[in-house]
């Protein structure tokens, strides 16, 4: 670490932060959209099985 | 167009996404890792920027895709108004955190790259507050698809914000050529051709090309969830319906 830092030469702090500040609100962005589509994935999936919308003869939906 | 309109089917879609968004997601990777290579490992220093131009492979891509998806949202508004397409709106809604990321990274970065080259981390000359204003409008595009519940209703007012702010991109872009300012000019995309040496430019350009897969691999997926959660929530409805209305028939207040 200290000898990557050496070889950015004075300004390394700015340039680590910079990567670091794109890796956290990179990742965290990318979580937040693959945990929603999981969490919608899951509602769907237990309506769906519960057998909410379908229609049932008469016009009823169950 | 034949395509894109058959893809306005959001089953269809979704059956398109699945298939498409693990090759989206290996060239992403790839593109990434060659070009984060190049940008460390292959491009030297600038003569007088010294190592801090490291910064430029992240911070470059990064305003270009805030501005490229604030455009998208602005052409997935006009679907929404002009030719109500099933998923302009939903594009536009999973848009807007993506974008907003890119600019807030764009800022960040930029912050970080104006400190040791300008003396300071932040100036209030066109093109940085242009940028500032763009994030700001992000910001409000999604705080208002969350005070509205009605997806349709809350698409159109968005829309129209969205079309409302577009007007800030060409001053981005432009910024610099209309007003003196501290940043400068553009090099990459200008008439006469690119001022960076091919040593740069090459990294960059992977890079730019590697973020934008990505962003649009992300993209996919948040459309994906928009169009379940909107499923949902009609199922939802659709459930309490017909309980209230199994409940009225027993004679059971609901």
């Amino acid at each position: 670490m200290s000898a990557l830092t050496a070889g950015l030469g004075p300004h390394a702090g700015f340039i680590l932060a910079s990567y670091g500040a794109v890796a956290v609100i990179l990742v965290g962005l990318t979580l937040s959209i693959v945990l929603d589509h999981r969490v919608q994935k899951r509602a769907l999936a237990g309506l769906e099985q519960r057998g909410a919308g379908r229609r049932r003869p008469g016009g009823e939906t169950s | 167009m034949k395509r894109l309109i058959d893809l306005a089917n959001p089953t269809r879609f979704m059956r398109f996404s699945a298939a498409v968004l693990p090759w989206l997601a290996g060239a992403a990777a790839l593109l990434l890792a060659v070009g984060f290579y190049l940008a460390w490992f292959v491009a030297p220093p600038d003569y007088q920027q010294g190592e801090t131009i490291r910064i430029m492979f992240v911070h470059v891509p990064a305003a270009w895709l805030a501005m490229m998806f604030y455009s998208l949202m602005a052409v997935s508004a006009l679907g929404t108004l002009v030719w109500r397409h099933p998923l302009a709106d939903v594009a536009q809604k999973a848009a807007a955190p993506i974008g907003a990321c890119f600019a807030l990274i764009c800022l960040i970065t930029g912050a970080l790259w104006g400190k040791p080259m300008w003396g300071t981390y932040w100036v209030w000359d066109a093109r940085l507050t242009s940028v500032l204003v763009l994030f700001l409008i992000y910001l409000g595009i999604i705080a208002l698809w969350r005070v509205l519940d009605e997806p349709s209703r809350a698409g159109r007012a968005v829309a129209i914000l969205t079309l409302v702010g577009f007007v800030n991109v060409p001053i981005i872009k432009f910024s610099v050529d209309w007003w003196n300012t501290l940043h400068q000019p553009a090099s990459v995309f200008r008439m006469g051709g690119s001022t960076i040496d091919s040593s740069m430019l090459w990294p960059l350009l992977v890079l730019a090309l590697g973020f934008t897969l990505f962003a649009l691999m992300l993209h996919m997926v948040a459309m994906r969830a928009e169009i379940m959660r909107r499923r949902v929530r009609t199922l939802t409805i659709l459930e309490a319906e017909r309980l209230d209305r199994l409940a009225q028939a027993q004679g059971v207040p609901a």
